[in-house]
């Protein structure tokens, strides 16, 4: 069973996915990052591969892919970072990113690497579902990676419904038609939610986007199984040159 | 066994051959999806195309001339048209499908019209229709071609349309396209977004080069009284993203007796580490919501191009194109910043025509293709130079 598995079937409590950046904020901070993230109680890891157009995400995360670029971050150095990490780091971590980075990497190739390491899925927002279908698809599965698709408000049930029978680990529901880190009013967010829990998928579903303190997560994983946060996390390493006392500070008030 | 599909058509999922596709996030899937299912049916209804060709000839100023370029001709002792795209309003193509894309936005019911430019062409073009029907116009465009096109800017504003700079990346069309589709990320439902080239998603390449199109349907009945034949021996374009190119192209490309040659921009050179030539730089890559060739690093991060022309400063080509590159039924060649000052000279001089900067590089290898004298070649003269005047001022010692 898949590690995402096991982490929805033992914890009785909302699942908190926090994203990081890779190469962010220094090059090899990558590792002390998500050591730091587990340590103050995220189950799991979002790791973002930093991509020169990431059309998905909104300025904050943007700004940390530049930067990580900047640095030196590629696919390769990612992955020969993440050399040994699983004997430091126990939650489940995914990487999200952009398909043209693992095109260039090799498809197959990234994806046994990916999983050789100890990686347990991947967030490919621009793969859609006749590419999955028609070829990535079955490279993934063969390398039992986990692969989450997003959903929104504005996605129909019977395309949900297709979502979901090609999801596995979790359902990535986007709070609001947004890129990441754009605040938008919760309040038909909520109805949103309630109506996926409604229809009973075979996956977790939890909520990105939007998502910055304990009430804003609390308000998210009402109906769900948990919440993603992703800007505000970034925000906040932004804002410090301590990455283990800057994630500390960000993530005990979300959680206590 | 598949069929074999025509060069201008892409199969049901947006495929040229390898190219295409619809590499979008689930946040633009009912946006896009709703344009594929409709666009065939909305393009074919009789009503849309006589409003599309009303517009196009008494609004947009169609069919441009077909003009046998004599002193031309005499120099390169060949047979030389040009079709006088730069006699469109607002002075360049890029208004044939601003126009086909506003009557598809207003079928669709949508209220606010986004688009993307590089030289800013698009973006008067965009403006311009959207004062016309009278609906909201946001142009992005990258921070340092706002500096380098300040006319145009004007223009746009003239018109009612708000300029939002693009501030992310290299501040250049690459980063005004993903503004302009994060836009549309967080407004799935009231916004149209008017892609101004044959890139993006399917069915976006499709569309625009079906819009663009009218350039060589016009051109086949102007070569048949100049010539008494309906197809040249060659057409020239230059490519940005391609729409010119594809509109020159189209109705010749199953003719494969009609050499096509499409320029790129070399910018200092295609080695210089400064250039925009995608087919001799580029790898197959997602860009923009397609499969492309794209100017990228081995690790795929995608490059910042240079061409002195910012309508060819784009590190992609449309997915027909690459297409075309790939199964060599378009030749590819690519003009430095150099070449193309010296043609729009050249053309200033001898035509009393100063050419785009963009249209200017296929101009360029007119001396580099070994033209002979009974051979016809259409050169599309995709715009006027009116917009890139600074720059030719300060490259006079050139002529
Ligand atoms: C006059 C002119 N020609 C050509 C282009 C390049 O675009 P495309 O390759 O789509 O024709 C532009 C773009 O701004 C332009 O303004």
């Amino acid at each position: 069973m898949s590690r995402i598995r096991i982490l929805f079937q033992k914890k009785n409590k909302k699942v908190l996915n926090v994203y990081c950046t890779a190469g962010f904020p220094q090059l090899n901070s990558t590792i002390e990052v998500m050591q730091a993230l587990e340590k103050n109680g995220a189950d799991i890891i979002e790791l973002g591969m930093p991509y020169s157009d990431p059309l998905a995400d909104g300025p904050v995360i943007q700004a940390s892919s530049m930067v990580a670029i900047q640095n030196g971050m590629t696919v390769k150095e990612l992955f020969r970072q993440l050399k040994g990490f699983r004997e430091k780091i126990s939650v489940p971590v995914v990487l999200m990113g952009y398909m043209n980075s693992a095109l260039q990497y090799g498809f197959e190739k990234f994806c046994e690497d990916a999983s050789a390491l100890g990686v347990d899925g991947l967030i490919l927002p621009d793969l859609p579902i006749h590419e999955f279908d028609s070829y990535y698809g079955a490279i993934i599965k063969k390398n039992n990676l986990d692969f989450i698709f997003l959903v929104t408000p504005e996605t129909s049930e019977d395309r949900i419904r297709e979502l979901d029978k090609r999801s596995s680990g979790f359902i990535y529901a986007v709070s609001s038609s947004s890129t990441t880190g754009s605040d938008k009013d919760m309040s038909h967010v909520d109805a949103y939610l309630k109506k996926l829990s409604g229809y009973k998928l075979n996956n977790p579903v939890l909520v990105g986007f939007g998502i910055k303190d304990k009430e804003s997560f609390e308000k998210a994983s009402r109906h769900t199984n948990g919440a993603i946060i992703g800007s505000a996390y970034i925000k906040a390493l932004q804002q410090s040159n301590d990455v283990a006392k800057a994630t500390k500070e960000f993530l005990e008030p979300v959680l206590n | 066994m598949e069929k074999k599909l025509k060069w201008t058509e892409p199969d049901q999922w947006g495929y040229y051959g390898e190219f295409g596709g619809s590499y979008i996030s689930e946040m633009l899937y009912p946006n896009v999806e709703e344009l594929r299912q409709h666009y065939v049916e909305i393009l074919k209804d009789p009503s849309f195309i006589s409003e599309f060709q009303l517009l196009l000839r008494d609004y947009a100023g169609r069919p441009t001339p077909l003009f046998y370029a004599e002193r031309l001709s005499d120099k390169y002792k060949s047979q030389i048209y040009l079709k006088r795209e730069d006699l469109c309003h607002t002075g360049a193509h890029k208004i044939n499908n601003t126009i086909g894309q506003i009557l598809m936005a207003i079928r669709r019911g949508k209220k606010r019209i986004i688009a993307e430019t590089g030289a800013g062409q698009h973006g008067v073009a965009t403006a311009t229709v959207c004062a016309l029907k009278g609906l909201e116009c946001i142009v992005y465009m990258g921070e340092k071609d706002i500096e380098r096109q300040a006319p145009n800017v004007a223009r746009m504003k003239m018109m009612g349309a708000v300029v939002i700079p693009a501030v992310s990346g290299s501040k250049t069309l690459k980063d005004a396209t993903n503004e302009a589709i994060r836009d549309w990320i967080n407004h799935p439902e009231d916004t149209h977004y008017i892609i101004g080239s044959v890139v993006g998603p399917h069915p976006y390449p499709d569309m625009v080069a079906r819009f663009q199109s009218v350039i060589s349907e016009e051109m086949k009945k102007q070569l048949e009284e100049h010539t008494g034949r309906t197809i040249p021996h060659r057409v020239i374009a230059c490519v940005g993203g391609g729409s010119n190119a594809a509109g020159a192209f189209y109705h010749f490309l199953e003719n494969e007796e009609v050499e096509l040659i499409a320029v790129e921009a070399a910018g200092e050179g295609v080695d210089s580490g400064k250039s925009a030539a995608t087919t001799a730089l580029g790898k197959s890559g997602v860009l923009h919501g397609s499969k492309s060739l794209v100017m990228q690093t081995d690790d795929g991060q995608v490059v910042e191009p240079h061409s002195i022309s910012a309508g060819l400063d784009y590190p992609g080509i449309g997915p027909l194109h690459a297409d075309l590159f790939k199964r060599g039924r378009a030749k590819f060649m690519n003009a430095t910043d150099e070449d193309a000052l010296k043609a729009a000279f050249e053309l200033s001089r001898l035509e009393g025509i100063i050419p785009a900067l963009e249209s200017a590089h296929a101009l360029s290898v007119l001396g580099k293709i070994g033209l002979k004298p009974e051979e016809t070649t259409v050169v599309c003269l995709s715009g006027r130079g009116d917009k890139d005047l600074a720059t030719y001022m300060k490259n006079m010692d050139l002529k």
